[in-house]
């Protein structure tokens, strides 16, 4: 039973002589550590940490396409870095914090002490930084033995035949491979362990029909880890065998095929999208429920959407292979099952439209960020419909309108979504609550700069600008809209810059939170802030989907009408 | 503290969670299950498309007897976890000592399969695509094969020496899991290489 008393009374007292042990005492302890809430804050900060340098690399990319027949980075240098970027922003940096987000808070959610597995969840986030290690070790060793080192500049997607040994001489290649492989290892043991907390640590009570969206949408994310990273996993072993053994799997010289090799990738490759954006959903079906002081509009409903675009999702790989050509049977069966994903996707944006709709809506920087994925998930999704229609995709196809659409949902949703997540759990975190004034900067000046940059960059696609190119002929039309495409990067910069500031200086001096800073409603927020060891001092028990709300409001709990 | 504590007119009903051994080894089975299809896809879309010989028809055995062990080996499994959910630890042992037998044979005879085929008939992972496909996706079920013989030759161990009681039943069926769904692949295996893809 939950009951006031086992909420306000501290259950554990910030440790003062832990900032007095010996530094290695401390590194030592993070190290060895199988605590979900500190394995769950290394993913967050280990991903943080690759955004910044992805994002880096984005900028010197934009910095070389401000103006025509710029000189800023050689082509080599070029193909490195949106190689580089891509892979890292996808397995290092945007996996890591999804995974992060899940394992710190799952347990939290479900009323439970730590993951089912708390070992292998150690295991699995040291193999997903073991790979990201291996990539960027590429910078150093990837010429192997002759020479300077190189990073991978085959692409994200590494099509053959530029990954065969005749194409990529040395070792770049091979540490794009192997760390992708092994973070792959790190990917799918962290989901089974998410998938197992949520099937059988559940507190009493909370039956699969009471546990927080989020939980619900780790749940289909995990299950699509397992389904669609096992196929990459699979396919880098081909590559390896063709690589090291001299294997014929995408050689097309001894009858082996290239189109194989596209299949496979996007098998894992637009799944992979779901992976990332549903716990981006997950984070919206909490936050804005919250600040909207209204339970979320059509849970069952939001459940089944999820199922189902989890389901549809699996069978949309090849809307990214229209322009290879395909049998005119092929091509109708994946425009319709992309087109039909918008179904599930639309109804979560009315759900969430239906929570706010009459709600006491109160815009703190974490609702803003979260209003703001919602409305760009709409124009995303727009664009996904545009592309999914084969002959429109034959015009648009490997151009700067996909590179447009695809950063609207990764950036302006996910990555949205994660601030919101962020200045929403930070004060449950660190027990301190990040600046207002220095979130609002964030959020505008953040979005100020992802519409400069990401609206105006469907232009030059829609004009004819391939993507992948390290420079242009000046008159063709694409000069101003890259300059002010370059532009909006320094309004991001500027963002992310006062969130770091914002994220430090409110880590010592920001208010204290206390257990409930936003009056919420999971079971995370009944705890102290930080969350003692184990979390819970007595295991909760939950009577509906909001405990919080039943033992803040004994009068009028939920339980009477779910 | 009893004032502001929850009062609920009905008794809440026990909700059951299945246990995580089970629910974890199921999520690595789907896991596991997407790798293996992708090898698969990729040998049925491969088979007849090798631009040198020996093809497949020419070189390949069906392997009747090793099959017919890998089968009944989960069999003596089956009788194994019997065994040891009624505490009966010696006949335990016994099951399991013919499981790894029946995998140890199976991966005899897959060997000396592959001697044959490098040895008599030229047939390596580099020497044309049916060797490429054929080694990786036979290979990725012999590891396997190996990894699961590993473990449960582990078990023997910790058997022989008195460790292992009634109380770890549990723990061994998820074990057994595995090594069912080590079998049931070769299964899909068997039919594909040796007789849909021939």
């Amino acid at each position: 039973m939950l009951d006031a008393d086992s909420v306000s009374r501290p259950m554990f007292v910030p440790p003062g002589e832990a900032v007095t042990r010996p530094l290695f005492d401390r590194v030592h302890e993070w190290i060895v550590t199988v605590d979900h809430k500190k394995l769950g804050l290394m993913y967050v900060c280990y991903g943080l940490l690759f955004l910044v340098i992805g994002g880096v690399e984005a900028t010197l990319m934009r910095i070389q396409l401000a103006v025509a027949h710029n000189h800023f980075v050689s082509p080599q240098t070029f193909n490195q870095l949106f190689t580089m970027h891509g892979t890292t922003m996808i397995f290092f940096a945007a996996m890591p914090i999804v995974f992060g987000f899940a394992v710190y808070l799952t347990p939290l959610m479900l009323g439970a002490r730590d993951m089912a597995f708390p070992r292998l969840n150690a295991w699995g986030f040291w193999m997903s930084a073991l790979g990201g290690i291996i990539l960027y070790f590429s910078f150093l060793g990837g010429g192997g033995l002759y020479g300077a080192g190189s990073a991978p500049d085959v692409g994200w997607f590494a099509y053959a035949p530029l990954t065969s040994p005749a194409f990529s001489v040395g070792h770049s290649t091979d540490y794009w491979i192997i760390g992708i492989f092994i973070s792959g290892f790190g990917s799918i043991a962290t989901a089974v362990n998410i998938i197992t907390t949520i099937l059988c640590l559940r507190c009493p009570g909370m039956t699969l029909n009471r546990i927080p969206m989020l939980a619900w949408l780790n749940l289909v994310m995990a299950t699509q880890v397992l389904l669609a990273v096992s196929p990459l996993t699979a396919a880098q072993v081909m590559l390896m065998i063709d690589r090291y053994l001299g294997g014929h799997f995408f050689d097309t010289q001894a009858g082996g095929s290239a189109v194989l090799w596209m299949h496979f990738f996007w098998i894992f490759g637009h799944p992979e999208v779901y992976v990332l954006v549903l716990p981006a959903f997950g984070i919206l079906s909490e936050v804005i429920p919250v600040f909207s002081r209204k339970p979320i509009f059509g849970y069952s409903i939001m459940v089944v959407a999820t199922l189902a675009i989890g389901f549809i999702s699996m069978s949309v790989w090849a809307h990214h292979m229209f322009t290879v050509g395909m049998t005119s049977w092929a091509n109708a069966f994946f425009v319709a099952s992309t087109a039909a994903i918008a179904v599930p996707t639309g109804i979560k944006i009315f759900n969430w439209l239906g929570t706010m709709w009459g709600g006491k809506i109160i815009f703190k920087t974490a609702m803003l960020f979260c209003v703001g994925a919602v409305c760009q998930m709409l124009i995303a999704g727009l664009t996904g419909i545009m592309l999914s229609a084969a002959p429109f995709d034959w015009q648009l196809g490997n151009s700067y309108f996909v590179v447009a659409h695809f950063h609207y949902v990764i950036l302006g949703v996910i990555v949205f979504a994660v601030f919101g997540a962020i200045y929403y759990w930070y004060p449950k975190v660190t027990g301190r609550l990040l600046s207002e004034t220095l979130g609002r900067w964030h959020f505008w000046l953040f979005l100020i700069g992802f519409h400069l940059t990401f609206d105006f960059m469907h232009i030059p696609g829609i004009l004819g600008m391939p993507r992948r190119i390290y420079t242009y002929e000046p008159g063709r039309g694409w000069d101003a809209w890259n300059l002010i495409v370059s532009f909006g990067v320094v309004f991001q910069a500027a963002a992310i810059l006062i969130w770091v500031v914002n994220v430090f200086v409110s880590y010592y001096k920001g208010d204290i939170a206390g257990n409930d800073p936003w009056n919420a409603w999971t079971l995370e927020w009944s705890t102290t802030s930080p969350p003692p060891d184990y979390n819970f001092a007595e295991i909760p028990v939950v009577r509906s989907r909001r405990p919080l709300w039943d033992l803040k409001h004994p009068e009028d709990p939920d339980w009477k009408y779910e | 503290m009893a004032a502001s504590t929850l009062t609920v007119p009905q008794p809440e009903v026990p909700i059951s969670l299945p246990p995580r051994g089970h629910v974890g080894m199921w999520c690595l089975i789907i896991a596991e299950s997407a790798i293996f299809t992708i090898f698969v896809v990729a040998y049925l879309y491969y088979a007849g498309k090798s631009l040198s010989g020996p093809t497949p028809r020419e070189v390949l055995e069906v392997p009747i007897f090793i099959s017919i062990c890998l089968f009944s080996s989960s069999f003596t499994i089956v009788m194994g976890e019997k065994a040891i959910h009624h505490g009966n630890i010696k006949l335990f042992t016994l099951w399991l000592f013919a499981t790894i037998v029946l995998g140890a044979i199976f991966v005899a005879g897959s060997l000396r399969e592959w001697y044959r085929l490098i040895y008599e008939h030229g047939v390596t992972i580099s020497s044309s695509l049916f060797g490429t496909t054929f080694y990786s996706l036979v290979g990725l079920h012999l590891s396997h094969v190996i990894v699961g013989l590993t473990m449960l030759s582990l078990v023997l161990i910790f058997a022989l020496l008195g460790f292992v009681k009634q109380e770890h039943a549990e723990r061994m069926g998820v074990l057994a899991l595995y090594w069912h769904f080590v079998d049931t692949v070769w299964v899909v295996v068997l039919s594909v290489v040796y007789f849909i893809a021939r």
